[in-house]
């Protein structure tokens, strides 16, 4: 029961990522129409259409004049992670990260942690590559970034069979195990830095409670982004760093109750006056 | 060792090497990026789904998100995956695999969200101002045929491309002539009608041949283009090109052409 608890977001989030996989199934092979298509663009019980909004970036920056449903999808999309999820995108719905955090297991359990040799790979690298999707889209005219992107490998190779993706997905898998501890999410990956910029001003935000912490950092340890911890037992304050993925990992290694969800500016008031 | 004697790098040399490392490894980034991008795009001989733009318009259109392949009936649309040759995630078909069967309701088209596929290329609009789909509209390539490999040019009776087309005697008209090898047969040869054919390949997958001795291209590789030098005199429309062309209406005057074209007709040998 405690093992349940205090896995409970990482079992929500495993349940959100292969939920969303197995319905994008379901509407190919069985034809169900809850939700269709797959994470480029979507209809969602038939009517709501949800896409990738960088997707759509790259795509204007080629120069097509895209149709509406896909304009509207993506502001759908765009709006719910701007006012709500921040880089959620990232933990809850992307398939690599299932990847990526099984690399991350087994680097902990081979403990490569320790023997890691530490060269830098800057985490503004996402960026820069998100800036070159955008050039090389507009120079090319095509989505750049969507002739070579895991996520849209693995996705699509889940719901319509994965053929030669494979490699792509394990070069992914194996440079996250030898390569650099978070590498491809960390530091590559120019959708999650695209997320991290629209999120930056959302709602839903962990908060560190300092009172409560008693600076075992086990938080820091757990966290794939770890520069966004860096108000741990420092001061009490929401973590408002957009390379947040809201995974939750920290609040549940907490042992101390320090950190929860908390709607930002909301109660941002409310603990000023306290 | 000698690493150990260097000075210290100062924090303005370390900002200037690290700068000048970032632009090294985004060129190499990009240049392999582009090579990469410039090869997968290159690819002229797939065939998409109906009502597609012009490949290049539909590479940068399409989001890949397999919508018209899931509502394709007969799976006859498939997404391009790694290796397949054809730019990664977008919908292709086969034809010698799986045709396309021209449904009347083209379940593919409406529902791309993206505008890869235009509905407006496969309808008409009806007397009382109606849209109304209409699949023989469609131009997904053109059947073309190998005649020294077709049997039916051998003079062996096969007319399956002819039956399986979903136009038949549109798209597709037998030619009869006399047989001289054997003075008592006719062939019975297929042609394809090119304006009518929607490149639906219907008669690709039902060729009897080994390979298929008729197969559909994209309309890029199959059409040929003849200039906009010739004009045909037959055609009222096209005369009309004549007073547009440079120098036009002017009058080319040769020795011969000194008599009156009649006069030559009736005098010269002919
Ligand atoms: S960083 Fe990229 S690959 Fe990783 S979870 Fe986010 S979107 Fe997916
Ligand atoms: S529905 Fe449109 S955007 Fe989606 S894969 Fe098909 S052609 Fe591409």
């Amino acid at each position: 029961m405690t093992w349940l608890f205090k896995h409970r977001f990482l079992i929500l989030r495993r349940l959100s990522q292969i939920g969303m996989i197995f319905l994008y199934f379901a509407a190919n092979v069985w034809g169900w129409k809850i939700l269709q298509g797959n994470l480029g663009s979507s209809l969602l019980f038939e009517t709501l259409p949800l896409s990738d909004p960088f997707a759509v970036v790259q795509m204007s920056a080629a120069g097509a004049l895209l149709g509406l449903d896909l304009l509207i999808g993506a502001g759908i999309i765009t709006l719910f992670y701007a006012l709500i999820g921040g880089r959620a995108f990232c933990s809850w719905v992307c398939p690599v990260n299932m990847i990526t955090d099984a690399a991350n297991g087994l680097r902990r359990l081979l403990r490569i942690n320790e023997v890691e040799y530490r060269y830098v790979l800057s985490r503004h690298l996402r960026y820069w590559i998100l800036a070159l999707s955008i050039v090389l889209s507009a120079i090319f005219g095509v989505a750049a970034f969507e002739f070579v992107s895991p996520i849209g490998i693995l996705n699509r190779g889940l719901i319509f069979g994965i053929g030669f993706g494979g490699a792509v997905i394990a070069g992914v898998f194996l440079f996250d195990l030898f390569g650099a501890k978070n590498g491809f999410c960390g530091h590559l990956c120019p959708l999650g830095g695209f997320y991290s910029l629209i999120g930056r001003f959302s709602l839903i935000r962990v908060k560190h409670n300092q009172e409560k912490c008693t600076v075992c950092m086990k938080c820091t340890e757990i966290c794939p982004e770890k520069p966004v911890l860096h108000m741990i037992g420092k001061r009490s304050e929401f973590v408002t760093m957009g390379e947040c993925s809201n995974c939750a990992r920290c609040i549940e290694v907490c042992e101390s109750d320090a950190l929860h969800f908390d709607i930002r500016f909301l109660n941002q008031k409310k603990s000023a006056s306290l | 060792m000698a690493k150990d004697k260097l000075p210290p790098l100062n924090e303005r040399r370390r900002f200037l090497l690290q700068t000048l490392q970032g632009i090294g490894l985004a060129t190499l980034g990009a240049l392999t990026w582009s090579a990469y991008i410039d090869e997968a795009s290159a690819a002229s001989l797939v065939l998409r789904p109906p009502a597609a733009l012009k490949e290049e318009d539909f590479l940068s259109h399409c989001i890949r998100c397999g919508l018209c392949v899931e509502a394709c009936p007969f799976d006859t649309l498939k997404l391009a995956r790694a290796g397949d040759n054809i730019p990664i995630g977008t919908p292709y078909f086969r034809a010698r695999e799986i045709p396309c069967h021209m449904c009347k309701d083209i379940p593919c088209v409406p529902v791309c969200p993206s505008g890869a596929l235009d509905e407006s290329f496969v309808s008409t609009i009806t007397k009382n101002g109606d849209k109304e789909l209409d699949i023989t509209l469609a131009a997904m390539g053109i059947a073309v045929i190998d005649a020294d490999q077709c049997i039916a040019f051998w003079g062996i009776q096969c007319d399956a491309c002819y039956r399986a087309c979903p136009l038949i005697n549109e798209a597709i008209v037998i030619d009869a002539s006399r047989n001289d090898r054997t003075g008592k047969h006719a062939f019975m040869a297929p042609r394809v009608i090119g304006d009518v054919c929607t490149g639906c390949g219907m008669c690709e997958k039902a060729c009897v041949t080994d390979k298929a001795s008729i197969f559909v291209l994209p309309l890029a590789v199959a059409k040929g283009r003849a200039g906009s030098n010739y004009i045909k005199g037959w055609d009222a429309q096209d005369e009309n090109r004549l007073k547009d062309q440079k120098g036009g209406g002017e009058t080319t005057l040769t020795p011969k052409s000194s008599q009156k074209p009649i006069d030559y007709l009736n005098s010269e040998e002919f």
